[in-house]
């Protein structure tokens, strides 16, 4: 266990590398409690939400997701969100955990002005995740879904649905942070000890194990997905992290960050995230430097062994577009020693779909 | 949480276990809990002088990098060469296939290995365990 933003957190249940090569080959049941849900809600929800984020919220269909940021005036990223549009007028934001504060906050005041509330409904929710090819079977089985006609195999990505699984009301979305097909299931905190062990019985013979965050975090560092803290921060806008898409601008109406973001996309990020795999057994590991020819060009902001690939992994910003640096001679420094390294493409990992 | 009874250890979460002046090295199964996995084992080289709380390697898992201390004075004498090809024994078997590397520790008046003073026994270690929480 860890604490973690102020939750008491399972780091491992066992092996974090056997959790996170279940996740590739089966199904993983990860304990997610901790994120932060923002319930916005009202005639005007929609409208509040492009104000106050990057994306187009009002233009996306009840029932589905988008994944999407929350940016400062100057630009730079305060969190990034999932948002769930649950009814026309319901929408539901998914803040990471140390960060829940300052989101509710700032879409508090950003949404002044607008005929929609905003509540931090943390406490209302439990949240399960169930990630890997076998999750759809696994909780099929045990999922009802008040769309009439919709089967959960027949979810498409990134959308959800209100409904019951082993009973007990909740949200059912088919998102997650693995780089897997997987589900999210958001129950009340009382049901969420029925939901997780009915969940574990239905997988106990289809290979799924308990993960923790250990696996989260080497899951969604193969699959090219930033964390908040390490790629993500005030410092950095989304074009620095390769994330621009999600930056409408052509959406109607002003939104916070706007000019600056512009001035950004213009411009061209003035870092630029990379991958690299390392050539030993040794992690490149957060704030590492990144070395062309002995001079220091970057910054790691997350490393770890890969599970899947079998080498070390990381993610590093550069003061240079990773192009430029063809041909050159690239290592870590790792506590002394420069340890070859080789840019690659993200995402490391990519699913078979 | 298995703490043999015959070995010796740190509070650094070592374990010395001696056989007349050599004396073999490794980390506690509690110790290689607390890491997770472990990817990758820097020893120190044959033939090196370590001393007694000194850094003299290092062990990294997953979440992050230890320094890895010698429990003992002496001489490296012989160091696992298996955990290159396979650092997860250092989980697997921390008390076995696990181990890290032996020392020559030198002797005291009557012959016997010179072993600190404040190594402690299997019920201190499991005591300390119990109190780190």
């Amino acid at each position: 266990m860890t604490s973690f933003a102020g939750w008491q957190m399972p780091l491992r249940y066992g092996s974090e590398t056997a959790e996170h090569l279940a996740v590739r080959r089966a199904a993983g049941l990860f304990d997610l409690s901790h994120m932060g849900e923002i319930a916005v809600t009202g005639p005007d929800a929609g409208a509040a939400l492009d104000y106050a984020l990057t994306g187009q919220l009002s233009a996306m269909a009840p029932g589905r997701a988008r994944y999407t940021m929350i940016c400062a005036e100057d630009g730079g990223v305060l969190d990034d969100l999932v948002v769930y549009r649950q009814g026309e007028q319901e929408f539901l934001v998914i803040a990471n955990a140390s960060n829940t504060a300052t989101v509710f906050g700032a879409l508090t005041d950003r949404a002044a002005g607008y005929d929609a509330a905003v509540v931090d409904s943390t406490q209302d929710y439990a949240l399960i995740a169930v990630q890997g090819p076998a999750a759809a079977g696994i909780l099929a089985p045990l999922a009802r879904l008040a769309p009439a006609g919709l089967e959960l195999g027949a979810m498409k990505y990134y959308a959800g649905a209100f409904g019951t699984v082993a009973g007990r009301e909740a949200w059912v979305a088919r998102t997650g942070y693995t780089g897997e097909d997987g589900f999210e299931v958001y129950s009340r905190p009382d049901d969420a000890e029925h939901v997780w062990t009915a969940l574990a019985a239905e997988g106990s013979g289809a290979g799924l194990v308990p993960a923790g965050l250990a696996a989260r975090d080497t899951l969604r560092l193969e699959a090219g997905m930033p964390l908040y803290g390490n790629e993500l921060g005030p410092d950095v806008t989304p074009f620095e992290a390769g994330l621009g898409r999600v930056v409408k601008f052509d959406k109607p109406g002003e939104f916070v960050g706007r000019e600056a973001l512009a001035a950004r996309a213009a411009a061209g990020p003035s870092r630029h995230l990379a991958g690299l795999t390392i050539g030993s057994r040794r992690i490149a590991r957060h704030g590492y430097p990144v070395l062309a020819d002995g001079r220091t060009c970057g910054t790691v902001t997350s490393g770890a062994p890969s599970p899947t690939l079998g080498v070390p992994i990381a993610m590093a910003y550069l003061d240079r577009p990773a192009a430029s640096l063809a041909g050159a001679d690239l290592s870590v420094g790792i506590r002394g020693e420069a340890v070859p390294a080789h840019l690659t493409d993200l995402p490391f990992y990519s699913r078979r779909r | 949480m298995s703490v043999p009874a015959e070995l010796h250890y740190t509070p650094e979460h070592e374990w010395v276990s001696l056989e007349g002046t050599s004396a073999s090295v490794g980390i506690t199964d509690y110790a290689a809990q607390q890491l997770g996995d472990v990817v990758y084992v820097s020893l120190p080289a044959l033939g090196a002088t370590v001393a007694a709380g000194e850094p003299c390697g290092e062990v990294e898992s997953v979440k992050s990098v230890s320094d890895l201390y010698s429990p003992v004075d002496g001489e490296v004498t012989e160091v696992n060469a298996e955990l290159e090809g396979d650092p997860s024994l250092v989980n697997a078997e921390p008390y076995a296939a696990g181990w890290m590397f032996r020392v020559r520790v030198a002797q005291d008046g009557n012959g016997d290995a010179a072993l600190p003073a404040d190594l402690l026994s299997a019920a201190e270690y499991e005591e300390l365990t119990k109190s780190a929480g």
